[in-house]
């Protein structure tokens, strides 16, 4: 069966007019994904209706704020709060924000630097 | 109003090998919330790409969990294959195909274990981790280990099966079909299981979907999704119709592991039936670039594994969003409205995976 | 006290383990290894146990748990490391969260390797451990007899 799997660029703007979209369209919320890359963060939400996939992604600079989106879907709190954590992605208004204490890792935004 | 207390749930706790903790906050017996508070596994596998070379890689892969560890070992080598533009041997993918039903059948019986555990029922703990040892010997039959086996491989699969193994494979299936039929009925007909799961922990489609949930815990709610049906592996090449059931309670998401096991037996018999001759792995030449989204169905329900490569040998970004991550928000929803003494029954019917979750 | 060693309790906990050792720990209670003819009862109760079977390398987390776990036992008590992570921290040494095997937080007194660790060793190592429990108690009750007479 061959099912659509996207990654779709998407600005700051649109992000989360789309999101409403999905919760409306009654997509399910498939992981939230950090990559670091140079100066910043990728960030990719993936949304699936049925088995087809589309995934937003999202450049962010690194201080640059990204508004949660637990308010629509409020089952992200775990993925957000680990980029958070892990990555140092400043995401605000987290719904049930652990505040870098999900992990409770010793060291500080790991996946931030190589090595 | 009743006076609120919190109890803490966890982390060493009888009931589960693994550890969570849970805050659980009860007017009088009734959960009206719970936050969890994970952290005791986590390893920080992910980070591990930046130290071995994609090829390697597959070893830290496959010990993200002892139980899915096969799925895991398969979700990886298929999306580097994907990022690669590799083409494995067909007879690879039945390989891969045949381990990963196998772990199916090894992980929803040890699932019942634990589920007759919790309700106390130790004679059903046992019958369901006995017939399980059948598997773990065919697992040690065709690849030497018995939890964690290490037969993938970027390009294919290590170690072949011999006629004889599939032979043995096929007599075990069928003899494990009978022997699962009175563990069946116990669990969906036996009145004191009926009585701690019928009614427990509903949850309908909507909210199921909303809440993110994937594999049996979604099934359970009516939702026919598999994401074996995506047919990578040798899944195409199968006749698969997702087992689903409309309860969406605990009892539900049991039967709906019952109709799997089923459903697998079925499905290895097909495969040792199909399985071609050939090759079992290809070279793989030169380092992955590019990125790919790639979802598998674990035991547990839908995992999403995402690689990056830049060209060079160690990979940008390995990510794994395993099942139980997803399946923690649903688990918290039903556990509200629920009694004490059930949270521990509820807690396993999503079939929770700490080490999976927290990697 | 002597009644006692033939029939340790085992408390098992799970360091940071990938669940592979944890299952074939669980494993040796049921049917086919059955530790429990040797008199062995799994128990989820800290203050009972004599034997601490640990799976797992440890994280900065677990490492509070398992310390805790380990004086809330009383003496004597035998600890086993299940698995080369709890031995050394296999391979999850590189983490960036691990600190290595069992013995950088407690004393370990058996080690048993393997990746995962078959039942058949996790017996050995535990009926090891029940010899070395033995000892380790009469020793103990040596010493209480002679703090008495002094």
């Amino acid at each position: 069966m061959e099912a659509l799997n996207r990654i779709l660029p998407i600005t700051m703007d649109q992000f989360l007019p789309t999101v409403i979209r999905y919760k409306l369209e009654e997509r399910r919320l498939v992981q939230i994904n950090a990559c670091r890359i140079e100066g910043g963060y990728e960030l990719s939400y993936s949304f699936a209706s049925g088995y087809n996939m589309d995934t937003l992604r999202l450049t962010v600079q690194e201080d640059e704020l990204v508004s949660s989106i637990t308010q629509i879907y409020p089952c992200a709190f775990m993925q957000e709060n680990e980029a958070a954590e892990l990555f140092g992605v400043k995401i605000e208004n987290i719904d049930r924000d652990y505040n870098g204490r999900l992990y409770r890792i010793d060291r500080q935004t790991p996946f931030k630097e190589k090595g | 109003m009743a006076k609120r207390s919190i109890v803490p749930f966890g982390p060493q706790h009888p009931v589960l090998p693994e550890p969570v903790h849970l805050d659980l906050v009860l007017e009088d017996e009734t959960v009206v919330g719970a936050i969890p508070n994970i952290g005791f596994v986590h390893r920080g596998l992910e980070k591990l790409v930046e130290l071995k070379d994609f090829k390697s890689y597959v070893y830290i892969a496959e010990r993200v969990c002892g139980i899915c560890s096969c799925g895991h070992g398969i979700g990886y080598c298929e999306s580097v294959e994907h990022v690669m533009e590799v083409e494995i041997p067909e007879r690879a993918k039945y390989l891969r195909t045949i381990w990963m039903e196998m772990s199916r059948i090894h992980s929803h019986l040890l699932w019942m274990g634990l589920l007759a555990d919790a309700m106390g029922f130790e004679s059903l703990f046992m019958e369901s981790w006995r017939l399980r040892e059948k598997v773990l010997d065919l697992f040690d039959l065709t690849t030497g280990g018995r939890i964690i086996f290490s037969v993938n491989c970027v390009g294919g699969v290590l170690k072949d099966m011999t006629a004889e193994m599939l032979q043995e494979i096929e007599r075990t299936m069928g003899e494990m079909e009978k022997a699962f039929k009175p563990l069946e009925e116990t669990f969906l007909g036996e009145y004191t299981v009926l009585s701690r799961l019928k009614g427990l922990g509903k949850m309908g489609p909507e909210q199921a979907v909303l809440s993110g949930a994937v594999g049996p815990t979604l099934r359970a709610s009516g939702i026919r999704y598999d994401a074996r049906k995506l047919g990578y592996c040798a899944y195409k090449d199968l006749d698969i119709e997702p087992v689903i059931d409309t309860e969406g309670d605990a009892y539900a998401r049991c039967k709906v592991r019952m109709g799997e096991v089923r459903q697998s037996f079925d499905l290895i018999c097909q495969l040792v039936a199909k399985i071609p001759e050939g090759p079992i792995s290809v070279p793989v030449k030169g380092n992955p670039k590019g990125e790919y989204f790639m979802r598998i169905e674990q035991p547990r329900g839908e995992a999403v594994y995402y690689v990056k490569g830049n060209g060079t040998k160690f990979l940008d970004r390995f990510r794994l969003r395993t099942p139980t991550t997803s399946n923690i928000p649903p688990m918290l929803d039903m556990l509200k409205g629920c009694q004490l003494a059930d949270v521990p029954l509820l807690i396993l019917t999503i079939d929770p995976c700490i080490s999976c979750t927290e990697r | 006290m002597g009644k006692l060693a033939r029939s340790p309790w085992l408390l098992h906990y799970d360091g940071s383990s990938c669940n592979g050792c944890d299952i074939e720990v669980l494993d040796c209670l049921t049917p086919r290894y059955d530790l429990e003819r040797f008199g062995i009862i799994n128990t989820g109760d800290p203050f009972q146990a004599d034997i601490f079977l640990i799976t797992g390398g440890i994280n900065s987390q677990s490492e509070q748990v398992v310390k805790q776990i380990y004086s809330q036992m009383p003496e004597p008590k035998v600890v086993v490391a299940v698995g080369i992570c709890a031995c050394t921290g296999g391979v999850f040494k590189e983490c960036y969260n691990i600190k290595g095997g069992v013995d950088t937080v407690i004393p370990v007194d058996i080690y048993v390797p393997g990746c995962a660790a078959r039942p058949e060793s996790i017996i050995d190592g535990v009926v090891k451990a029940m010899e070395l429990l033995r000892t380790k108690q009469e020793e103990f009750s040596r010493r209480k007899k002679e703090k008495k007479q002094a």
